[in-house]
This record gives C-alpha cells, sequence and structure tokens, in this order.
C-alpha cells in the first residue's frame, strides 16, 4: 500500500503518454503533455514526504524534525508555474499552425512543407 | 503507420515502460521514509540562519536563488514566444472587439456578474499582495501571488468589456512589470556578489523572525519575483485575448 | 499511509485518466480544470501547501483559460 504514491505517478506518465501517440487533434496532446509533466511533481512530493510529518512552515511551531522536505516542494512549486508558461507557447504555436495548414490533426502536419 | 497499429504498438512499448517504471521506483526508499540529509538540515537551519520561517520560500529565493533566476528567464522566453507568435502579421488587421462595433446591439454582461467580478477585484489584489510579501513567513511567495494578481486582472475582463481590461492593465504596463521583474531578481543576486561576495548572498539585515521586514533579501525577491510572474502571466493572457477578439484576417474581411 | 491520501491518489489516477480519454478538446479544458483542482488536494494532503497554492491558482484557472481562448481563436478561423 505505501507502493501507491510511485505506482500513482508511474501510471499517470504512461497514460499521458498514451494520449500523446493517439492524438488526433493538437490541443488535445498539448493537454496530455501538461499531465505527463503533472507525474513528476507527484514523483517529487511523495520522495519527499515523512510519516505523520508537517508542512515545512514554522510560524506558528517550533522546528521539528518531523516535517517533510522542503527542497523538493521549492522544485516542483516553480515548475508548476513555469509549466504552465511553456504550455501556454505551445498554444500559441497551435494557434498559429492552425492559420497556416487549416487542421490540427497531427497526421496532416507534415514536417517538409514550404 | 495506421492509428491502429500506433496504438497497438504503444500499448506494448507503454506496458514494457510501466514495468520498468515501477521496477525501478520500488527501489527508492518506503513512501514516508524520508533519508536525505538536506532537507532536514534546512529544516533546522534555516530560522537561525535567516530568519526565515517559511523554508520553502528561503530555498527558492536565497539557498537555491539561482534555480529560480533560470525559472524566472524561462518563463521571460516563454512569454516572449507568446507575443512573438500572436503578433499581428502581414495579412491581418486589428478591428474592434465584437461588443463595441457601432450599430450592432450586443447584449452586454448581466449585472450580477459585472457587479461580483467587480466586487471581487478588490480583495483578490489584496490577497494576491499579501501572499507575495509574505513569502517568508508563511506559504505563499512570489510565483503564487504572482498567479493570483494576474487572475484579479482577468476579473476585469470577465465583468466587464474587453475595453475596460485594455485601459486597466495596459500592454506597455503589463511589459513594464515582467521586465522590472526579471531586472530586479538578476540585481538582487549581482548585489550579493558586489557587498557579500558571492551570487545572491544575502546581504540586508535579518531582522528577527516574524517581522515583516526580516530576512533580508528573501521578501525583495519575492516581490521581483511577484512582479515577473504578474506581468508575464497578464501579458499572455492579454495576447491571447487580442488574437482572439480584435485581430481578424483579411482574406475574411474581404469576403464580407 | 493515511486513508485520505490513498483516496487523493486514486482520484489523481482516475481524473488523470479522464483527461486523457476525453477528446474533445473543449471538454478537456474543463475536465482538466478538475485535474487541477484535484492535484491541488493532493499536494495539500502531502504537506506542501505552498505546492498547493500554486497548483490551484495555474491548474484550475490559468491553464483552462488559456486553452479556452486558444480554442475560440482556433474555431474562428475556421
Amino acid at each position: 500500500m505505501s507502493f501507491l504514491p510511485f505506482a500513482v505517478a508511474a501510471w499517470v506518465l504512461v497514460v499521458g503518454l498514451y494520449g500523446i501517440v493517439t492524438s488526433r487533434h493538437l490541443v488535445h496532446l498539448i493537454i496530455c503533455l501538461s499531465v505527463v509533466q503533472s507525474s513528476t511533481y507527484v514523483l517529487l512530493l511523495a520522495i519527499g514526504y515523512k510519516s505523520g510529518g508537517s508542512a515545512p512552515v514554522f510560524a506558528d511551531q517550533p522546528p521539528s524534525p518531523r516535517a517533510v522536505d522542503p527542497i523538493v516542494q521549492a522544485l516542483t512549486l516553480t515548475d508548476v508555474v513555469v509549466g504552465t508558461t511553456v504550455t501556454a507557447l505551445l498554444l500559441a504555436v497551435a494557434v498559429q499552425l492552425n492559420k497556416r495548414h487549416g487542421s490540427l490533426d497531427p497526421d496532416d502536419l507534415h514536417p517538409l512543407r514550404g | 503507420m495506421s492509428a491502429s497499429t500506433r496504438r497497438t504498438v504503444f500499448l506494448i512499448a507503454g506496458a514494457g515502460l510501466l514495468a520498468l517504471l515501477l521496477y525501478s521506483y520500488a527501489g527508492l526508499p518506503d513512501f514516508g521514509h524520508y533519508r536525505g540529509p538536506y532537507g532536514d538540515i534546512l529544516n533546522r537551519v534555516s530560522i537561525p540562519e535567516r530568519q526565515a520561517t517559511a523554508v520553502v520560500s528561503a530555498v527558492n529565493f536565497d539557498y537555491r536563488a539561482i534555480d529560480t533566476l533560470g525559472e524566472e528567464f524561462i518563463l521571460l522566453a516563454a512569454v516572449v514566444g507568446v507575443a512573438t507568435l500572436l503578433r499581428r502579421l502581414g495579412g491581418e488587421h486589428e478591428e474592434e472587439p465584437d461588443d463595441e462595433t457601432t450599430g450592432r446591439h450586443v447584449p452586454s454582461a448581466s449585472v450580477a456578474t459585472g457587479v461580483a467580478g467587480l466586487g471581487v477585484v478588490g480583495p483578490t489584489v489584496l490577497i494576491g499582495l499579501y501572499v507575495v510579501v509574505h513569502g517568508h513567513q508563511t506559504p505563499g511567495g512570489g510565483f503564487q501571488g504572482g498567479v493570483i494578481l494576474a487572475t484579479a486582472l482577468l476579473l476585469v475582463y470577465l465583468a466587464d468589456h474587453y475595453s475596460t481590461l485594455r485601459r486597466v492593465g495596459p500592454m506597455w504596463l503589463n511589459e513594464l512589470a515582467e521586465g522590472l521583474g526579471g531586472a530586479g531578481l538578476t540585481l538582487i543576486g549581482i548585489s550579493g556578489l558586489v557587498f557579500g561576495g558571492a551570487f545572491f548572498e544575502n546581504v540586508l539585515p535579518l531582522g528577527s523572525m516574524g517581522k515583516l521586514l526580516s530576512a533580508g533579501t528573501i521578501p525583495l525577491a519575492s516581490c521581483a519575483v511577484g512582479l515577473a510572474v504578474s506581468g508575464g502571466f497578464a501579458l499572455m493572457v492579454s495576447e491571447f485575448l487580442q488574437q482572439t477578439l480584435v485581430v481578424r484576417s483579411d482574406k475574411g474581411s474581404q469576403q464580407k | 499511509m493515511s486513508v485520505l491520501q490513498s483516496v487523493a491518489l486514486l482520484l489523481v489516477a482516475g481524473v488523470a485518466t479522464s483527461v486523457v480519454l476525453t477528446r474533445d478538446p473543449l471538454r478537456q479544458a474543463m475536465v482538466a480544470s478538475i485535474y487541477g483542482l484535484v492535484l491541488g488536494i493532493l499536494f495539500f494532503v502531502l504537506q506542501a501547501p505552498d505546492v498547493a497554492l500554486s497548483q490551484t491558482a495555474v491548474g484550475a484557472v490559468a491553464l483552462p483559460l488559456m486553452i479556452l481562448l486558444a480554442l475560440a481563436k482556433i474555431r474562428s478561423d475556421e
């Protein structure tokens, strides 16, 4: 049962990859990419967790050795915000692709076309 | 390769990848038995060394501020990319959004939406500023507060017209905020180098724990990042809105 | 591991699967918003309030908004 967080992280990654591979719409593909990114957040936070731990904030309680790891939380939190920005960039690319080619099906978008 | 072939190939490969991932994750320490020393060390020394009670923000803006600088510039690059991709190209022109064209009667947003939206903008800005400024004491900081501030700008658009959004949050203001935020964070790093000998060295007086002006450069870095993130997000959403509502292709209007 | 954490993790796995299996991008944006919320709940249950704050603000509000705007532009270009 204590393997569940890692199993969920692996499942979300593979399911997101399945969505990317079998996608028929570019925006659907981009959202599945953000799902794949979120699996890494779950993995990172699961690594830093301590049983019965408390949040690493000591404004109202003295520092205790039971606080969970703050470093992985710092990594994850910048990742969340910047990942969304990059997703927005991909959406802008999709908008321009639709203007040029008129379709957003990945199968119709051949790379080598003038 | 047809779609069904692709799916079958992926199902086999995906099953293999899943098995490999599960096997490798089984080698990690059990869930809940965190072993590594660095998290415990930081939890122990963050208050004596930096007078910062929120350790995650201390890590983000002091101990590992150079990673935050890198992430900041990824954000800047992505926003520049969005602004470049969604610019008005040749063959397109800008015209008023549909709700401003003269002679066209558009049902405006309901009064309830307008009042509720505009009533919530003030508290949202206040909460965003609170989260940004108190990053070193309570959970929060520049990233979270910046997103909340950008959301406050969006509420203006939802409650009223696009033209109101243009007046309240013009493009140059968003760009200025983002540039100032990125420059501010870099300057804090350089001042640490100049006055302290190490990049991002904490050179301001540390104060005492629990006060607003404590923890040295951490609240300043938090404000700089909050400015940059709020400017960046507001700019991105404004670009999307402008592209959707204002920019029109020349071909389409000629057919009319 | 507590029941709350198990339920949150299973919910994340379930909603992620439904995000991928929703093919229409417009509906998927709504399910992605719910996914952002559920992830925020999971992060909170794993004692990470900072991460939960940014995930909820970003994943439930900013991301679906940008998806919807991109879809509106794509639809008006067709």
